[in-house]
């Protein structure tokens, strides 16, 4: 299967020496097999995806390129030399660096304290000297064309901006070979656009990029070469622009996937209204009005900062906005209340699983009927049978890997656990169903069940908002209003063109340009 | 939570902000400052006596051992930790000195013979130091929550110095242990002295080498810390080995001050110990705050104090006020900072 290193390489992308070559990796965590006979080669200036879905065996290969873990077969080789041993950690610092999804950015320290953690310039008595390291690391994010102030607490930094100074402080070890795991996972699409262009301003600079990702079209428009690990094995190397969209959806997947569409379109004929935006004003200052019927899916889309989140929180009742009425049903919903919103049959996917979504500790089962007590109640007490009974329909409804309904939901993957989020939303048989980017960092496989619930639902009569700048989420619905800087901005019926509707998103009209 | 990338999605296209952020850090650390001046001018209005320099000496002596205190817990604090054990240690450090010393015929103590009174301050130092040493084994090495292991401490420790002394208070201590609590250096008293000078070297060490600063990254995020190279776990044991090691300091200056080890040395001082921290603007969840912010927080609490018992207050209600005075700091602090207190 493996075919590390054996693959024909020609043209531009594979012509460099190669920086890393790891063949015959195999790892074993207990009895889980992680890495089973893989391998990757990776050459001096290009920008190389590594893509697979949730338990492929990315992580794992990041963490023995990177020297935090040790294979149990295989070798790795950087520029032809065996890596050092674990323990040279400055030795490994020097030939890779990660920005890992999760920052390792200190909040309450200056960016430039962040970027000479532990290495501070000193003077006499061994005492730090802070005009000087701070006049490193302006010269650091200088070099590497980060404009940030370098005196400001890391905490103010933006996502983005923090990822640029993650990846200034990696260069500055002297790494020539960084790993960007799932960069793109926390960027709105203007700033992954920005971050695309710093990648390849660093590739023509002379670093070679290891880029880790769930999106394919991310590997599209970045990636020189791509490759694909599927169930802990190297399944394929090559060029990114030799490879089909749907060849690589098929090494991923080891079969085809096709994201569903809006396939039934309800006219206003066939159904009432079921909800009712008038003239919402939210504390930010983004406006909105929208009537929906049973059964239609309308999309919100807009970068961030267009203040889709905020209209959907204000309609969900998690913000109280300034202005304006919501009505479900003909009943209106008080303002700021998210108790009064469930009650009336609103269901929400919220934007951050982690934060809102989930309590990670607690069992699927309770996760799941949290909001629905009164479901798996009799005479005032919860029953566990009745709870677990109620997970188990979700668990097979929904397709959730786990061994029952007592899993943790911290033991789940990423994409498992959005989809427990999504059946504690539908628990209570919503009218309304809220979801805000409801596919953010999760595998192409969970996204498509995810999407393909959405569509059935909806087929019940159920009225679905979808929150997103992600197309493939956009594609289901009926219709997507857009929104820019706080007003919509453009409303695209149905078979829109990716380019018009990205373009609204970003403030552009293509057709007055 | 949009609002944000909207404002950075702006910066590169428009000319960036720079410059924008003076020191805050620094202006932070100041904030008490116009507290303790108003103190001072109500104060000096309630009694002309306030500023003289006997009532200011007065007011630093009275706060020099506790301070020591919060010194030793505003390290623990920044690095993350919590050490509740550090008033039992207060006590017991210098309880265990003078049971090893004290004559049995005078009070509770083992006898003349078991420990030379010359190594009566070593006694006390590595007393402290040990009992650090142990939390950080449990702490560190078997992980186990410091809350809690602190507070367990806390228990042993004051009913180990319970235990030895017999419930009752060590007097004639050798001079050697009253000595630094008692005696005056240029006309102040040297436990003033030595908590400044304790407090500078603080500031300087917390502020200005890579040891201190790896305390900011390991309370901030610790396996960021770890990432860039600190030694997490042998800092953390540093850390505690040293607060323990200050109180005991601090207990040696006390009982020097009082010439005596009495069986609840330091019992009930943790809560003013955290109240003093936290107006100081340390916080409870690690990786911020100062040292210099901790030493005007002990300032102004003891300030206030005094200023109460200027004016009369009667010693009865000063519990009370004590309590009124942290709940009223804390809110101070809670408006001038801007921020919830962590």
């Amino acid at each position: 299967m493996s075919t590390a290193g054996q693959d024909p390489r020609d043209g531009p992308a594979g012509a460099g020496r190669p920086v890393v070559v790891a063949a015959g990796i195999t790892k074993r965590f207990g009895s889980t097999l992680a890495l089973a006979g893989a391998g990757i080669t990776v050459r001096a200036g290009e920008i190389h995806a590594l893509v697979g879905r949730n338990g492929a065996g990315k992580s794992t290969l990041v963490g023995i390129l990177t020297g935090l873990q040790a294979p149990d077969e295989g070798t790795v080789a950087f520029d032809g030399r065996p890596a050092p041993p674990l323990s040279d950690r400055e030795a490994w610092r020097q030939l890779v660096a990660c920005v890992y999804q999760k920052s390792t950015i200190i909040p309450a320290l200056t960016v430039s304290e962040n970027l000479f953690l532990n290495r501070q310039a000193r003077g006499p008595g061994r005492l730090i000297r802070w005009p000087a390291v701070r006049r490193e690391a302006e010269r650091l994010l200088a070099t590497w064309g980060v404009d940030v102030d370098v005196r400001q607490p890391a905490a103010m930094l933006s996502v983005q901006q923090r990822q640029f100074v993650e990846i200034a402080r990696a260069l500055s070890l002297g790494a020539r070979f960084i790993i960007l795991d799932e960069p793109t996972a926390q960027l709105d699409a203007a700033g992954i656009q920005r971050l695309f262009q710093r990648v390849r301003d660093l590739r023509a600079q002379g670093v070679t990029v290891l880029f880790i990702s769930h999106h394919l079209q991310e590997v599209y428009d970045i990636c020189d070469q791509v490759t694909v690990f599927r169930d802990a094995r190297h399944i394929l190397s090559a060029p990114v622009r030799r490879l089909s969209r749907a060849g690589l959806i098929a090494a991923m997947t080891g079969e085809e996937v096709t994201m569903p569409e809006a396939v039934r379109r309800p006219s206003a004929a066939e159904a009432s209204v079921v909800l009712s935006v008038r003239g919402l004003v939210t504390r930010s200052g983004a406006e909105l009005s929208l009537q929906a019927i049973a059964g239609e899916i309308v999309g919100i889309a807009g970068g961030g900062g267009s203040g889709k989140v905020e209209v959907a929180e204000a309609i969900v009742g998690l913000a109280r906005p300034v202005a304006g009425a919501v009505t479900l049903g003909g009943r209106r919903l008080r303002p700021g209340s998210v108790a009064d919103a469930i009650e009336a049959g609103i269901g929400l996917v919220p934007e951050d699983r982690h934060r809102q979504g989930l309590v990670p500790q607690l069992s699927i089962a309770e996760n799941v009927t949290m909001s629905v007590p009164h479901r798996v109640r009799r005479y005032g007490f919860i029953v566990p049978s009745r709870r677990d009974a109620f997970a188990r329909r979700t668990i097979s409804d929904l397709a959730i890997k786990a061994s029952g309904p007592h899993v943790p939901v911290s033991d789940l993957s990423g994409g498992n656990q959005q989809k427990v989020v999504m059946g504690r939303a539908l628990a209570g048989n919503p009218k309304l169903l809220v979801l805000i980017a409801p596919t953010a960092g999760i595998d192409v496989r969970s996204k498509q069940t995810l999407l393909d619930v959405v569509d059935e639902v909806r087929s019940r009569g159920t009225t679905v908002l979808v929150i997103s700048d992600e197309l493939d989420d956009l594609r289901i619905c009926d219709r997507v209003l857009v929104m820019f800087r706080g007003r919509v901005v453009s409303e695209q019926a149905h078979g829109w063109s990716d380019n018009d509707l990205v373009a609204a998103m970003e403030g552009v009209d293509l057709r007055h340009v | 939570m949009s609002d944000m990338p909207a404002t950075t999605a702006a910066a590169p296209v428009e000319a960036p902000p720079r410059r924008k952020f003076p020191a805050i850090a620094r202006l932070r650390d100041l904030a008490l400052v116009p507290a303790i001046v108003a103190v001072a001018i109500v104060g000096f209005i309630v009694n002309p006596v306030f500023l003289q320099s006997d009532n200011i000496i007065n007011v630093l002596q009275s706060m020099s051992e506790i301070s020591i205190v919060v010194l030793a817990e505003t390290i623990v604090l920044i690095s993350g930790k919590m050490d509740l054990s550090l008033e039992s240690t207060f006590g017991l450090a210098p309880g265990i000195a003078a049971w090893l010393i004290v004559d049995p015929s005078v009070t509770h103590g083992l006898g003349l013979h078991v420990v030379p009174p010359a190594l009566a301050v070593p006694v006390v130092l590595l007393a402290g130091a040990l009992i650090g040493a142990f939390n950080g084994l449990l702490i560190v090495r078997f992980g186990l929550n410091g809350f809690i292991v602190t507070l367990g401490m806390l228990i042993v420790l004051r009913g180990l110095l319970t235990g030895i002394s017999g419930g009752k208070t060590f007097f004639a201590l050798p001079s050697s242990m009253t000595y630094l609590g008692s005696a005056t250096w240029f006309g102040v008293p040297a436990s003033i002295w030595i908590s400044l000078l304790l407090f500078a070297a603080g500031i300087v060490v917390l502020g200005y080498t890579r040891p201190g600063r790896a305390l900011y990254a390991i309370g901030g995020n610790a396996d960021a810390a770890r990432a860039a190279g600190i030694r997490t776990d042998r800092v953390l044991w540093l850390t505690l080995i040293a607060a323990s090691t200050l109180a005991a300091l601090a207990g040696l200056l006390i009982s020097g001050r009082l010439a005596s080890v009495a069986a609840a040395q330091g019992n009930g001082a943790i809560f003013q110990v955290f109240a003093a921290a936290v107006i100081g603007g340390v916080s409870l969840n690690g990786g911020r705050g100062t040292v210099f912010g901790a030493f005007t927080g002990v300032l102004l609490l003891f300030m206030i104090i005094n200023v109460l018992t200027l004016a009369g207050v009667p010693a009865q209600w000063t519990n009370f006020l004590n309590g009124a005075v942290i709940l009223v700091a804390l809110v101070v602090s809670r408006i001038t900072g801007g921020k919830a207190q962590t």
